[in-house]
């Protein structure tokens, strides 16, 4: 029940886009390739990123979509022999350079990741706990409450928020996840499958909160599921594996539309081919 | 069956109760490996509370070594309790901070080359002989200087130093990287991360590791014995002499002439394996508990 009700009012909830050029460009991405230990994960992308909108990332497996997401808030960075090239400007500021601190771009860009991550501490300090560390301290409780409640999840924890963050659901795990990542007032949130793991009403949750919450921030949500790219997204970016020379194997970006667009009248036949499930 | 192309008679053919019989006699073959591992452990322990039991009082705890000709019967090593006390605790604290450092510098920061090549060397460094540690230290503190405590707890810390890194190593690998990456992605420095919340989830296996480090040095006799050795009878607490210790006690008592010695040297090993079984007994128990936690997280 809940599910149905959801998904009828997503769709009648969106707006028309704008005409791209009146949007607000947050990211814009120039010939972006990434690579491990010298071998591409993705190349070749380029593609803007609007404000306040949702933007999925699509594809099959191993095409590189969360390859793409975590490059855009220096994630990529901890893991050893990763390299990449190419322009990525947020707010006109490139961010891929060795003289930018990766610390203040994820200050500013949150993550919510695949698997539900909170930290081994109450609920409540799961939230406070960032706030504390980034110096958001004023007001914390209100802070925190303000968080859950965006998230979804106040109305079921608030009589047990010293109780341990583990002791929770996976869905409401995940939504604490949430609450944690927009508690310290990112500008962008980035979502790496977060219904990956879920049950479909704890998923239909999380896609009703991003709906609810866009106004406030911008959401780049990688997910293998189209049928939640069809229900959240404005914008849809659609992965593709390409085979270059000598078998090597990369991800590429086929296609770059409004949501509608790619559903339902792609431009190119491997994004028809992968929407309509004849292939991936 | 006879689709594979196998047969009944084939099955039977593979010699059954000649597998049978090599199996029974390999299981009783391990079974009794097994068993002579626990009956070394048992005779030990059983020989050591026997030839020691009679000396087992409170005296020994408390009295110190009478010295000379007419010695009365009651004595004790309270100074060689006192000492080990003193000398392992500052082995510990010497030891401790410097492990843990090694061990999150190596496991959180240090790129991939360094952190092998240190690694191998702390392996190295745990398979250096205690007496060539003793010697080591001799050269570097005791000679011009004379023995002391300190000397002799800086060699005992050498010998800790690695294991207690080693440990430490063990449980930060044990962290999942989702934790580290929840704090990072939230905009929070590395140190920060690793300060307040990696190494909380450690505090298990860091303390484990710690104790079974000091298990290990409150037995070392080989680098006492080039440090700290040369002592008086009374109770000293002072690091900067030479202090009394369990294991050159033991040493020392078992080269006497009197009997009531050996017996004391018995007693004292008897204290010696109570408090290393009773450590290794709480660190098990500790890495137990760390490890449910670790697993409940995640």
């Amino acid at each position: 029940m809940i599910t149905i009700d959801r998904a009828v009012k997503v769709e009648t909830r969106r707006q028309p886009i704008p005409p791209r050029d009146r949007l607000e460009r947050i990211f814009h991405i120039e010939e972006l390739a990434a690579l491990y230990g010298g071998k591409p994960a993705i190349k070749g992308v380029t593609l803007e990123i609007y404000k306040n909108l949702v933007t999925a990332v699509i594809g099959p497996s191993g095409c590189g979509k969360s390859t793409f997401i975590r490059c855009l808030n220096r994630m990529n960075d901890l893991i050893p022999g990763f390299s990449q090239t190419g322009v990525i400007r947020y707010h006109g500021q490139d961010i891929t350079g060795g003289d930018v601190d990766p610390v203040a771009v994820r200050r500013h860009i949150g993550m919510v990741f695949q698997r539900p991550n909170p930290f081994p501490k109450s609920i409540y300090d799961n939230v406070a706990w960032g706030l504390k560390v980034l110096g958001l301290k004023d007001n914390l409780d209100d802070r925190v409450e303000r968080a859950l409640t965006q998230a979804a999840l106040w109305d079921e924890v608030k009589d047990r928020l010293k109780a341990s963050a583990l002791s929770l659901s996976g869905g409401q795990q995940q939504r604490l996840c949430i609450a944690r990542a927009i508690a310290v007032e990112p500008d962008v949130v980035l979502m790496d499958e977060p219904a990956s793991a879920l049950d479909p009403i704890a998923t239909s949750a999380i896609e009703g909160l991003m709906n609810d919450l866009k106004s406030e921030y911008t959401f780049v949500i990688v997910t293998h599921n189209m049928q939640q790219a069809a229900r959240v997204a404005d914008m849809t970016a659609f992965f593709s594996i390409s085979r270059g020379g000598e078998g090597e194997r990369f991800g590429e970006l086929v296609e770059y539309d409004a949501t509608q667009k790619i559903f339902t009248a792609p431009a190119d036949t491997r994004t028809e081919d992968y929407v309509t499930g004849r292939f991936g | 069956m006879s689709a594979h192309g196998i047969t009944q008679a084939d099955v039977r053919a593979v010699n059954l109760p000649r597998r049978r019989v090599v199996n029974r006699t390999m299981e009783l073959l391990a079974w009794l490996a097994a068993l002579v591992a626990v009956a070394f452990l048992f005779l030990i322990v059983w020989s050591v509370a026997r030839k020691g039991a009679s000396q087992l009082n409170l005296d020994l705890l408390t009295k110190t070594p009478s010295v000379g000709f007419f010695a009365s019967g009651k004595s004790g090593i309270a100074n060689a309790f006192a000492g080990s006390l003193v000398i392992v605790a500052l082995a510990t604290a010497m030891a401790l901070p410097v492990g843990i450092l090694v061990a999150i510098y190596l496991s959180e920061f240090a790129p991939a080359a360094i952190r092998n090549t240190v690694s191998i060397a702390l392996d190295v460094l745990n398979g250096i002989p205690a007496i060539v540690i003793g010697i080591f230290v001799y050269g570097l503190l005791v000679l011009g200087h004379g023995q002391s405590g300190l000397a002799g707890a800086f060699a005992l810390a050498c010998i800790m130093l690695p294991l207690v890194a080693r440990a430490t190593m063990e449980v930060l690998a044990l962290v999942p990287s989702s934790l580290r990456e929840a704090s990072l992605g939230l905009g929070v420095p590395r140190w920060r991360t690793t300060l307040s919340i990696v190494l909380p989830q450690t505090i298990g296996g860091v303390v484990t590791g710690t104790v079974l480090a000091v298990a290990r040095v409150a037995g070392e006799t080989a680098p006492l014995l080039f440090t700290s050795s040369i002592v008086g009878s009374k109770v000293s607490w002072n690091p900067l002499h030479a202090l009394q210790t369990i294991p050159v006690a033991i040493f020392e008592l078992s080269d006497s002439a009197d009997p009531a010695d050996h017996a004391r040297a018995w007693a004292a090993a008897l204290v010696l394996l109570l408090f290393i079984l009773a450590t290794s007994l709480a660190a098990r128990w500790l890495a137990t508990r760390q490890r449910r936690r670790l697993s409940t997280s995640r």
